[in-house]
């Protein structure tokens, strides 16, 4: 009896928290589109979220390719069909492993971050002050972020793209016994669009849901450095889960259940 | 004539914890009203309902004859006020001079014209220009509670509220930000709310006190007459405060 009331009041908790994630998230977009709009800061988000994660999401993603290219060799030379290690590559990348990855990134490194500094602005009353200011929190610190999110992360996702379909191109070619010609167009047969796109789409989504997990989480951070902590935590940890489970629900609409 | 009106104002939190149960206070325009009372008796509570941060559970509050709870004419209402926070709140991802500049913001379109608000109200709070391309975490306890006053006056205000202005600071310090207060609220002319638990600070800057003792105002009168104002509440907090004599 105890285990099914903490059961039904762990869950009743849960189904709160996302249904004020999802009231958040709509408030965030609305607002995306209502002025004011605070240029400076989108610019500074745009470099924060997009630029200042290239590295690690070209980093990642030339070494998801370039396992890729090993793995998939080993086994498809067993039925003598070492051939399709190009297409493999590249349509896995585009579609799956290029808009994870990176979302898992830029969620680690972006979401934290913003939860994080949210969550130390509201600890030290900078919200308070923006408002007795006249501005609004959420114009002045979600917006930005979240534009951010939507128009960087499939920025970051081309990229990743590029870069991981060239670490496959690299390790095909020079440890494996490819010939170059052959690899490249291998790739470009396989390169559709729509796989492409389903995966920038993918990135957009995954960008919103990481930005709006951060902001929420260091909105409702409680106080002191505790809170921060938790609050960094809550946002890294719920951002990941997002990812995968949108990518799930992404994938069944794109490409038939 | 009443500037700000607490009408019978009540505020409890979730859980059922009731923090001010029915304050009944008007402060006059142009004076400096100081609000003492003992740490955790509500008295930040009161200045964020105050500024509509926090919303009232019942009761008014009545500034110039707009309610708080007026949606519609909010802007115009939060327009009067600004405060000096018990933590300074200076955005800590701008300089120094960029902080001022974006209170002036609210007062001044003009990019050049806000600049020069800003520098103007830097100077007037005693900082030199070295800092003001510094950024909050790189200057002094004092420095950032001279310039988190130079952003409250950039907005122009007709209200100034000071949350525990000398908390955190040295006794000298915190003497010279009094001296600075003081000056400030009579160049500019504004109506002063000022709320600290010491009384030093109340008896150097008040026109009037308010004591505020669960959740409501047990007293309101000048510092003077605390001792002999047979509130036996108000007696103790005074005999207490000069018992132990701080500033800080
Ligand atoms: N957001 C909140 N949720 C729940 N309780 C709160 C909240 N904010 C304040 N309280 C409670 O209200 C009471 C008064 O808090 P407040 O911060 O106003 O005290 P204070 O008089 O300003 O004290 P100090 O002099 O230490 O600053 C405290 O008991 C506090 O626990
Ligand atoms: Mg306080």
């Amino acid at each position: 009896m105890q285990a099914l009331a903490t059961l039904g009041r762990y869950t009743l908790a849960t189904l709160n928290e996302i249904g004020k994630v999802f009231i958040f998230s709509v408030q965030g977009l609305k607002n995306c589109f209502v002025p004011p709009f605070y240029f400076r800061e989108i610019i500074s988000q745009l470099v924060i979220v997009g630029f200042y994660s290239l590295p690690i999401v070209g980093l990642t993603a030339v070494f998801t390719g370039m396992v890729l290219a090993l793995q998939t060799s080993v086994g498809f030379s067993r039925f003598n069909a070492a051939g399709a290690v190009a297409s493999v590559v590249v349509i896995s990348i585009t579609r799956e492993l290029g808009p994870v990855m990176a979302g898992l990134m830029v969620a680690g490194r972006g979401s934290s971050s913003i939860a994080a500094e949210i969550g130390s602005m509201r600890v030290s009353e900078q919200i308070d002050a923006l408002r007795t200011l006249r501005v609004d929190p959420f114009k002045y610190l979600v917006v930005p972020r979240i534009l951010a999110g939507v128009t960087m992360v499939p920025l970051l996702v081309l990229v990743a793209d590029v870069i991981g379909v060239m670490g496959g191109f690299l390790v095909s070619t020079t440890l494996l016994d490819f010939s170059v010609g052959s690899y490249i167009s291998q790739t470009v047969q396989n390169l559709a669009a729509i796989d492409v796109i389903s995966g920038l789409v993918k990135a957009a989504v995954f960008g919103f849901s990481l930005t709006t997990f951060g902001c929420y989480h260091g909105f409702c951070c409680d106080l002191g450095a505790r809170g921060v902590g938790n609050a960094t935590t809550r946002a890294v940890v719920s951002s990941c889960i997002g990812i995968l489970v949108l990518n799930y629900l992404l994938t069944a609409l794109f490409f038939g259940i | 004539m009443t500037k700000i009106h607490f009408e019978r104002l009540c505020k409890s939190f979730e859980g059922g914890l009731q923090v001010l149960n029915g304050v009944q206070l008007g402060i006059e325009k142009g004076e400096s009203h100081i609000i003492l009372g003992q740490s955790g008796c509500g008295k930040s509570v009161l200045l964020k309902c105050l500024l509509g941060i926090q919303k009232i559970t019942s009761g008014d509050i009545i500034v110039d004859g707009i309610s708080v709870q007026d949606e519609r004419r909010f802007g115009e209402y939060l327009r009067k006020f600004s405060i000096l926070f018990q933590g300074n709140a200076l955005f800590d991802s701008m300089t120094i001079l960029e902080n001022v500049i974006f209170g002036a913001n609210q007062v001044r379109r003009d990019k050049f014209e806000c600049r020069k608000l800003a520098e103007e109200k830097l100077f007037a709070v005693g900082l030199e220009k070295r800092v003001f391309d510094l950024y909050p975490a790189e200057i002094s306890g004092g420095m950032q509670k001279r310039a988190a006053l130079a952003r409250a006056i950039a907005v122009e205000p007709e209200i100034l509220l000071f949350d525990e202005p000398t908390s955190g600071l040295d006794p000298i310090t915190g003497g010279v930000i009094c001296n600075l207060l003081k000056n400030t609220i009579k160049s500019l002319g504004v109506t002063a709310l000022t709320i600290t638990h010491d009384l030093k600070v109340a008896e150097f800057l008040a026109d009037r006190v308010s004591v505020l003792n669960q959740g409501t105002v047990v007293w309101t009168g000048r510092t003077k007459d605390m001792e002999t104002c047979g509130n036996g509440y108000v007696i103790r907090f005074h005999q207490a405060s000069s018992l132990s004599g701080t500033v800080a």
